[in-house]
């Protein structure tokens, strides 16, 4: 195959690109590091020298319960987004394909509306005037003085809510490659419908499995607007604390310490995502190669 | 052989969960009841008064200013890297895949302080040019992607082709590649436009005073605001959306006849 023979011609296509990401992605995050070492200056700006001070603030006994909580909720709201999508993609999956492609519309649409909008047809239902409470109240299901917003249980929901269909998309595109004659070869062979479905159907997709995982926990480890509009008091997660410290007691160097925590928090997962995304892309590129 | 009902449960039990609090919110956006709840019949004043808050249309306008000067810049942007992607397997490109690849899975939250320190640490006035900075880093991730994922079935022998017959490279972008990869780059474009008429949270970070976009306003009468206006303008966002999505559906459709015609 032709190609440039050039090699500045590369660097000069990539450079655009990589130049922009260097300057708006990878300095800023060093940045976060860094400032997480710096004093708090006056008027909400950075002060002057280097300082531990944000580091030992970690320490607050309010923030070991925040982390918890974060951790918490993200993890149950991932676990339920995959108990939820594996059915949903392996019913998807049997579908006949002109009626597949409709449905899959269907799962994509509500993640095309805007994420404010979700939360905020939430909030209204859950309200104390809102439908679900009513229709609750009418099954007997709560007393009318129940408060179902501003709680773990509201973010809990809406998290789902929101991140289901991400977790639809990657486990349906796994469960269309599956070959579904082996679960009926292990039908034939006397497994039962439970055994077959976790022993040959659960490893056949588990690349979709482990896809969504990430997609579902790592947002649901940063959110910020869930937990503000549908959470309370009571039910703050590590996004709010970090805007909290921005916008309110506008202390940059707290809000970098904090952020520089989440970062370490989410790149335990992602650091195993991106292995697995750049050995498929160095395998990709292999093959070409050969 | 007979399939258990489980999975079909499981999934009709998940459709209603995606649309029944959209279809409640769209039914009470015409609900004469101040706050939601049981119908008192229907009406159209919350779109009367929505067409008379003067910053709504503020508000658009910057959306719409941000979002075009974010989807041009990140689609020529995102083109050009997934080609070198696509062309070139060295070291250079397994950084410049990483760089690319990072903005996606790394937290909205994080993203947006990290900006709004960069603009704070060089004393940048923040506002609709901070705003749009930001969108066109993460716009041009997604473009490159979906670009990147088109020329997986791109057929490099055409480009040779061409070059054997002595077309030059701008000939060859112009009449071989861009023809080719057109309904990727619009299907990139499109997501990019979306994304950043929807963004809330890095917009919520690096924005200043005067630079309210709809998501932004959306928020802020969420906090404040009539819940019933809420409703009636998130059903003509909904709307909008449904409209930009189709067409971007239409458009990814059309790319089967190209193929075919390669084949």
């Amino acid at each position: 195959m032709k190609k440039h023979n050039k090699p500045y011609v590369e660097w000069l296509l990539t450079l655009p690109s990589l130049g922009w990401l260097t300057l708006f992605f990878i300095i800023p995050t060093i940045i976060v590091f860094a400032i997480a070492f710096k004093p708090a200056g006056v008027n909400g700006g950075i002060g002057e020298g280097w300082t531990l001070e944000s580091i030992r603030n970690l320490a607050q006994p309010s923030y070991p319960e925040i982390i918890f909580r974060t951790i918490w909720i993200s993890v149950v709201a991932t676990a339920v987004c995959l108990f939820l999508s594996t059915p949903v993609a392996y019913w998807l999956a049997l579908q006949p394909p002109q009626r597949r492609q409709w449905l899959m519309l269907l799962i994509i649409l509500p993640f095309w509306t805007n994420f404010l909008i979700r939360i905020f047809a939430w909030k209204t239902l859950l309200h104390s005037e809102g439908w679900l409470k009513y229709a609750l109240v009418s099954l007997g299901l709560v007393s009318p003085d129940a408060i179902l917003l501003y709680n773990s249980g509201a973010i809990l929901v809406v998290l789902i809510y929101t991140y289901l269909p991400f977790a639809i998309l990657p486990i349906y595109a796994a469960a269309e490659k599956f070959d579904f004659s082996l679960i009926d070869a292990a039908h034939d062979l006397g497994a039962s419908r439970i055994h077959a479905f976790f022993s040959i159907f659960v490893p056949g997709i588990r690349t979709g499995l482990f896809t969504a995982l990430m997609v579902v926990l790592i947002p649901a480890l940063g959110s910020y607007a869930i937990p503000d509009i549908v959470g309370g008091a009571s039910s703050e997660m590590i996004g709010n604390k970090i805007a909290q410290r921005t916008f309110v007691d506008r202390n940059l160097p707290h809000a970098s310490a904090l952020s520089a925590c989440l970062a370490l928090a989410v790149l335990i997962p992602m650091m195993i995502s991106l292995i697995g995304r750049d050995r498929r892309f160095t395998k990709k590129t292999g093959g070409k190669k050969a | 052989m007979k399939r258990s009902r489980f999975p079909l449960l499981i999934s009709v039990g998940v459709m209603l969960f995606f649309y029944l609090p959209i279809f409640l919110l769209v039914v009470g956006s015409f609900n004469d009841s101040r706050y939601g709840g049981p119908w008192r019949g229907f009406t159209l004043k919350w779109y009367e008064r929505l067409l008379t808050e003067r910053d709504i249309w503020a508000a658009t306008e910057n959306t719409l200013i941000i979002a075009l000067v974010s989807t041009v810049v990140a689609t020529c942007l995102g083109t050009i890297a997934a080609w070198v992607l696509h062309r070139y397997h060295g070291a250079l490109q397994r950084t410049h895949y990483l760089f690319m690849y990072m903005p996606l899975v790394v937290p909205d939250i994080l993203m947006g302080i990290s900006l709004l320190l960069l603009f704070v640490n060089f004393s940048a006035k923040l506002g609709l040019t901070t705003i749009t900075l930001a969108h066109i880093t993460f716009c041009t991730s997604y473009v490159t992607l979906v670009v990147l994922g088109r020329l997986q079935d791109f057929d490099n022998n055409v480009v040779d082709a061409a070059l054997d017959l002595g077309a030059r490279w701008p000939r060859i972008i112009w009449n071989v590649i861009l023809p080719m990869l057109g309904p990727g780059i619009a299907s990139g474009a499109l997501l990019a436009f979306t994304l950043s008429v929807d963004d809330f949270i890095i917009t919520f970070f690096v924005c200043g005073p005067g630079s309210t976009t709809l998501p932004l306003y959306v928020y802020s009468s969420m906090k404040h605001g009539s819940p019933t206006i809420i409703n009636a303008l998130c059903t003509i966002f909904m709307a909008v959306t449904a409209i930009i999505v189709i067409t971007g559906q239409f458009l990814m459709n059309r790319r089967q006849p190209v193929q075919q015609l390669r084949s």
